[in-house]
């Protein structure tokens, strides 16, 4: 094996975040993460509310800077990341421009980047096949439906071919039946295009049916409570949703998060009684 | 289509407030008292005789006679080169404003010291009256000597006209520059995208909307600032000018006034017009919520 193989794509080492620090309104974010996360893998990320997976997400990102502890992406630090744009995003609102065609709108980060004109046209032609929607390059974000402009914002994270793809609930607003149409589209363009995806989600189903691995968080301060493999193999369709290992594997997420919530309201309770 | 669509439209509209406008003040002239009406020795009603309120056939027919007696030029070629002359005083000060009012708009959006320092005396430089400023604005430009640079009397009036014209334009350029969502802002640096490039790629376009009100502010505040700036400056040749010499002889010849109160509002609406047809240039490909 080369040297090249060995390179993790994200690097997460002891990273905590403090926001505020010092203050009275002091947020531990996040506490002592680490994450290894090897190229092509499907991590995803859940907790309830406010566990810090976004901040997490965004650490990766170098969208924020880590209190403590060291953030690598393809062996560089996330900051270099960052300016080679190593990594595309995709966020919960599609966060597509309305003034811009949806074809200048794959165009945007190849511009950043300084492509000729001609590059880019191709390269959106590419990513408008890829994600199914050849015939809808000349028309505006707002003539689409959420789930047509939600895989545009997906051509657009992979349209200077990155080699990491970070989405925070990409499908969050979408309906149930768009959403499991959207979970089929991603792992087949991921497969296509070899990406690393870190997915940040609310979803247990969603969570284990995308992903090799899924991370389990803790609410505030946000700590990495257990790393549940998901062994359904790389090949997934709509079968694996009625598979015994898909409902085992949502089963023993569940319980993992429910550890936390068992202790969570217990801890209140207490001092709920103490305060009284 | 639907651009030309929303233009009739528009046009239509305009017409139709015309109509009841003129109808409102010919219902009045029939109606109301002739000397006013008093109420505990105030006048709270306008008098609707001849001298107060013209008719409106009388207003328009007065542009088809000569503006003084023996005159060769009948008062529509008289009033038409008075706004011609201030139209091209506001544009030049509605363009002013906007550059200072953009400019300024950039800085304060790129450094939060600037907007801390700069907004307070922004807002307070629209508190000074524009009649206090017009003579100073004069006598300044008279000792202003660039090279062989020689400062018209014209500009100071101008000068005016930006004066009102760039504080909407900083404050709205401003609320627009800061309105872009913050995914959009985080998907900018994302990419590693400079702030210029962030600037004109996203919070430019995205400020579109809240600018095209401001520029409407602008630009009839252009055109306020010069008409005052030429009644307080005796600058002659533009419309303020005309207004403030046919008032005078409002006794004798009461329509007369009009035709230059009519020419300084078709002024403002041109400026606006100019800025509506802008709006629509820019906003053709968006999303609509309101239809006007």
């Amino acid at each position: 094996m080369s040297a090249v193989a060995n390179i993790s794509a994200v690097e997460v080492i002891g990273a905590s975040k403090i926001f505020n620090e010092g203050s009275d309104n002091q947020v531990d974010a996040l506490l002592d993460v680490n994450l290894t996360i090897a190229p092509g893998e499907f991590v995803s990320l859940i907790g309830p509310s406010g566990c810090g997976k976004s901040t997490l997400l965004r650490l990766i990102a170098n969208l924020l800077e880590p209190t403590q502890g060291v953030i690598s992406v393809n062996g560089k630090t996330s900051a270099q990341a960052r300016l080679d744009q190593d990594y595309g995003m995709a966020f919960q609102q599609a966060g597509l421009f309305d003034w811009r065609t949806v074809s200048k709108n794959i165009e945007l980060p190849l511009e950043l980047k300084g492509w000729n004109k001609k590059k880019r046209a191709a390269r959106a032609a590419e990513m408008l096949e890829l994600v199914k929607l050849q015939d809808f390059g000349n028309m505006y974000p707002w003539q689409l439906s959420g789930g047509m402009q939600q895989r545009v914002a997906i051509a657009r994270a992979l349209a200077a071919h990155p080699p990491l793809l970070l989405m925070d609930e990409p499908f969050g607003a979408l309906d149930e039946m768009t959403r499991e149409y959207m979970q089929g589209e991603l792992l087949r363009i991921c497969a296509e295009t070899s990406t690393t995806v870190v997915f940040v989600t609310h979803s247990i189903p969603e969570a284990v049916y995308l992903s090799n691995r899924v991370v389990v968080m803790s609410p505030r301060p946000g700590r990495i409570l257990e790393i549940i493999p998901v062994n359904l193999g790389s090949k997934r369709s709509e079968l694996t949703r009625a598979a015994d290992g898909f409902f085992r594997c949502i089963t023993s997420v569940r319980e993992a998060l429910r550890g936390t919530h068992a202790d969570h309201v217990a801890s209140t309770a207490i001092r709920g009684a103490e305060e009284r | 289509m639907k651009f030309v669509r929303r233009i009739a439209y528009r046009t239509f509209m305009f017409l139709l407030t015309l109509v009841l406008l003129v109808g409102i003040w010919e219902l009045y002239k029939k109606v109301g008292p002739q000397d006013g009406g008093m109420l505990f020795g105030a006048r709270v009603l306008p008098r609707a005789n001849d001298t107060a309120m013209p008719h409106v056939s009388t207003m328009f027919s007065r542009y088809g006679r000569p503006e003084v007696r023996g005159s060769d030029k009948e008062i529509w070629q008289v009033v038409l080169s008075g706004a011609w002359f201030s139209l091209r005083l506001s544009l030049v000060g509605f363009f002013l404003g906007t550059t200072v009012g953009i400019g300024l708009a950039v800085l304060m959006a790129r450094f939060t010291t600037v907007r801390r320092g700069l907004l307070p005396y922004l807002v307070m430089s629209q508190t000074v009256p524009l009649i206090a400023l017009a003579p100073l604005v004069v006598s300044w430009g008279g000792k202003l000597e660039i090279g062989s640079f020689v400062w018209p009397r014209w500009l100071s009036a101008s000068i005016l006209g930006t004066f009102l014209a760039f504080f909407p334009v900083a404050v709205g350029t401003l609320r627009g520059l800061t309105s872009s969502p913050l995914a959009a802002v985080e998907l900018m640096s994302s990419y590693a995208a400079s702030w210029r490039q962030t600037l004109f790629k996203l919070r430019f376009p995205a400020a579109v909307p809240f600018m095209v009100p401001a520029l409407k502010l602008g630009a009839s505040g252009a055109v306020v600032g010069v008409v005052v700036a030429e009644i307080s400056t005796g600058l002659k040749g533009g419309i303020g000018r005309l207004i403030i010499e046919y008032a005078r002889e409002a006794t004798g010849d009461p329509a007369k006034v009009f035709t230059a109160v009519f020419g300084a509002a078709a002024l403002g609406l041109t400026m606006s017009g100019l800025v509506a047809f802008f709006d629509l240039y820019l906003m053709r490909n968006r999303p609509r919520e309101t239809s006007t």
